[in-house]
């Protein structure tokens, strides 16, 4: 048997609308207009429909969740993805928010109106000073430093019986029904993506990919490099506090649960699964895992060993993610050439 | 004088859970998250030798480190060796990796006051009026006997010396003819086996609890960071200082401080001197 292998490759080609579409002032029909107008029209009437697809009052929670774990996950991948740092304590952010809307919401009798900007101001600015230390180190510094947090602040509160205790601080106020929790949540999250997205190419957002790939060059250029960290760790834990008062809104109690471990595990494992360094991805991610841990409440910790196992899983197999690999299909042709 | 007995002894303890941690990340500068769960695993697959498969203690310990050894090779082999080099996923899978294999125990009902390892030695000696128990002396014996080992082994052993070359300059190392995977799984499986002889002596001092993992990571996280990242000398000596300082705050504050000691000179460490007392090796690299 004569087998002759011929070596070949996948090509992959830009598509000519790509193309065309790129300048904006070369878009003159309806069909260019719709391939960049589409996608992302889709992903806003979606997320804007969602609350009145859904058919239960359980599930209208569940997309509010969906939301605050969606806002931890873009806070991630922007931090990972687009500035280098790696948070393994996505939980933290949570925590500080919670604690401190609830604690304004009780002691000061202030309406949600109020505690959930202050606890996303103050928490973010909290949580930046306490990461602070770690931020001029280069490496796994960051890592660790957001890992330990959560696990020791969840001691102390414990140990000293503060805030509450293990019982928690009960009686937060709720929001008046459930269909503003859930379109604030939605649009925050719109809101959040897309300036998220402005920023990263705005010039800010070059400075940040500097210090991500080549820390010495932005220091050259004379800006600071702790400085810009910082300002990314600010925005990332504004994102998350803003969950965590949220959070603690939408269940009425603060307790020490706002450090559980899901808080930190399912952002990543969203980002992971729905490709690191899109901003969308996480996002998919996150409307795919936390209905799917939702209805796997009934195992328990259980559930944190299905994240992690689909983690590694992706991170070994398919460490693109979905919307990496979405977009290139829309984006590109293949084919396959001779070499 | 039981602040010294008890401080030597919570150091050793210390030096010999952080040992595994600072020879993997010291030689392929892989942070394992998973050096808790490697250490809780121990525990557990003694545990169940001895009560499931009937064996005999000491036969059981060896084969769980033999194990153990397997398990630290296998995960570099089959996990690690995929992600190898970009640090993101380095760190997210051996998280991933920990969390997995600890919430998995925790829900296999793993939990409570009823699995516990015997000692070594029963009874206790007495050491300037201070009753102490053997199984501690045996800690502070076996922490010599591992500091001691390890150090002879990366100076005089041929293989110990590649390990440490690699650590040094990984490139230069490559040159040499080292094979810098080889060296990584050899790192691994040691790391691993060291975690696994943290836990066979230190659990018989109280129970098998999942907490334990998070603690251990912790705490050898700690050491290793005062002690410069992948510093031998740095970590033993920092081993002594956050166990004297643990030790001291449970005596004169209050015993639940017992980890945020550890966090306290992590921050402390990363502000005054970011290397660690002896990471001025690596000093230009890790600092920007």
């Amino acid at each position: 048997m004569n087998l002759v292998t011929q070596e070949r490759r996948k090509e992959r080609l830009d598509r000519g609308i790509k193309v065309r579409t790129e300048g904006i002032y070369a878009v003159s029909s309806w069909q260019e207009v719709s391939y960049l107008v589409l996608p992302r029209l889709i992903l806003i009437v979606g997320l804007l429909l969602l609350p009145f697809l859904m058919p239960s009052l359980y599930w209208n929670r569940v997309i509010s969740i969906v939301g605050i774990y969606a806002l931890l996950a873009l806070g991630f991948d922007f931090l990972a993805h687009y500035v280098g740092l790696v948070s393994l304590g996505g939980s933290l952010f949570i925590g500080v928010g919670g604690y401190i809307a609830a604690i304004l919401n009780k002691s000061f009798g202030l309406s949600p109106l109020f505690t959930i900007p202050i606890a996303t101001l103050s928490g973010a600015i909290i949580c930046t000073l306490l990461l602070l230390p770690a931020l001029p180190l280069r490496g796994v510094y960051f890592a660790i430093v957001t890992l330990m947090y959560p696990l020791v602040l969840f001691r102390i509160i414990e140990a000293l019986n503060i805030l509450g205790g293990t019982d928690g601080i009960l009686g937060v106020a709720s929001f008046p029904n459930t269909w503003v929790e859930q379109y604030l949540i939605l649009s925050i999250i719109i809101l959040a993506l897309f300036g998220l997205r402005r920023l990263v190419n705005e010039d800010i957002g070059l400075v940040f990919r500097g210090v991500k790939d080549n820390d010495q060059a932005v220091r050259a250029s004379g800006l600071s490099i702790t400085l810009y960290k910082a300002i990314a760790v600010f925005i990332t834990s504004a994102l998350g506090c803003l969950g965590g008062a949220y959070f603690v809104h939408i269940y009425m109690v603060a307790g020490i649960s706002l450090f559980a471990l899901d808080y930190s595990v399912i952002p990543i494992a969203a980002t992971v699964i729905g490709g690191g360094g899109t901003l969308v991805g996480p996002l998919l991610g996150c409307f795919i895992l936390v209905p799917i841990s939702e209805l796997l409440r009934a195992f328990g910790t259980l559930r944190i060993v299905f994240y992690s196992v689909i983690l590694l899983a992706f991170i070994m197999f398919r460490s693109e993610g979905i919307m990496v690999y979405a977009q290139r299909k829309y984006h590109q042709f293949e084919r396959w050439v001779k070499v | 004088m039981d602040i010294l007995i008890y401080g030597i002894i919570n150091s050793f303890s210390l030096a010999l859970m952080a040992i595994g941690f600072t020879l993997v990340y010291g030689i392929s500068r892989i942070p394992n998250f998973a050096h808790g769960a490697l250490y809780v695993i121990t525990g557990f697959l003694v545990w169940s030798l001895i009560h499931l498969l009937k064996l005999n203690y000491v036969v059981s310990i060896i084969l769980a480190l033999v194990i153990m050894g397997l398990v630290g090779a296998a995960i570099y082999r089959f996990v690690l060796i995929r992600v190898r080099g970009m640090a993101t996923s380095e760190i997210i899978a051996t998280y991933a990796l920990g969390l997995a294999v600890l919430e998995f125990l925790r829900w296999g009902g793993f939990k409570g006051m009823t699995y516990t390892l015997p000692v070594f030695i029963e009874g206790s000696i007495v050491i300037g009026n201070i009753p102490v128990d053997l199984q501690r002396v045996i800690v502070i014996a076996i922490g010599i006997v591992v500091v001691t080992f390890m150090w002879l082994f990366t100076h005089f052993n041929k293989i110990g010396l590649a390990l440490r070359g690699m650590a040094q300059d990984e490139h230069a190392a490559m040159m040499l003819g080292i094979d810098s995977d080889r060296m990584a799984v050899i790192a691994m499986a040691m790391g691993s086996m060291l975690a696994g002889i943290a836990a066979i002596t230190l659990l018989p001092l109280g129970n098998i609890v999942v907490e334990a993992g998070y603690n251990v990571l912790i705490l050898s996280i700690a050491v290793c960071i005062v002690g410069g990242l992948g510093s031998w000398v740095g970590a033993i000596l920092a081993a002594f200082m956050i166990g004297f300082l643990q030790i001291i705050t449970v005596a004169y504050i209050q015993s639940h401080f017992h980890m945020v000691v550890a966090l306290l000179v992590i921050i402390a460490t990363l502000i005054l001197k970011p290397s660690g007392l002896f990471g001025r090796q690596k000093e230009l690299e890790e600092r920007v």
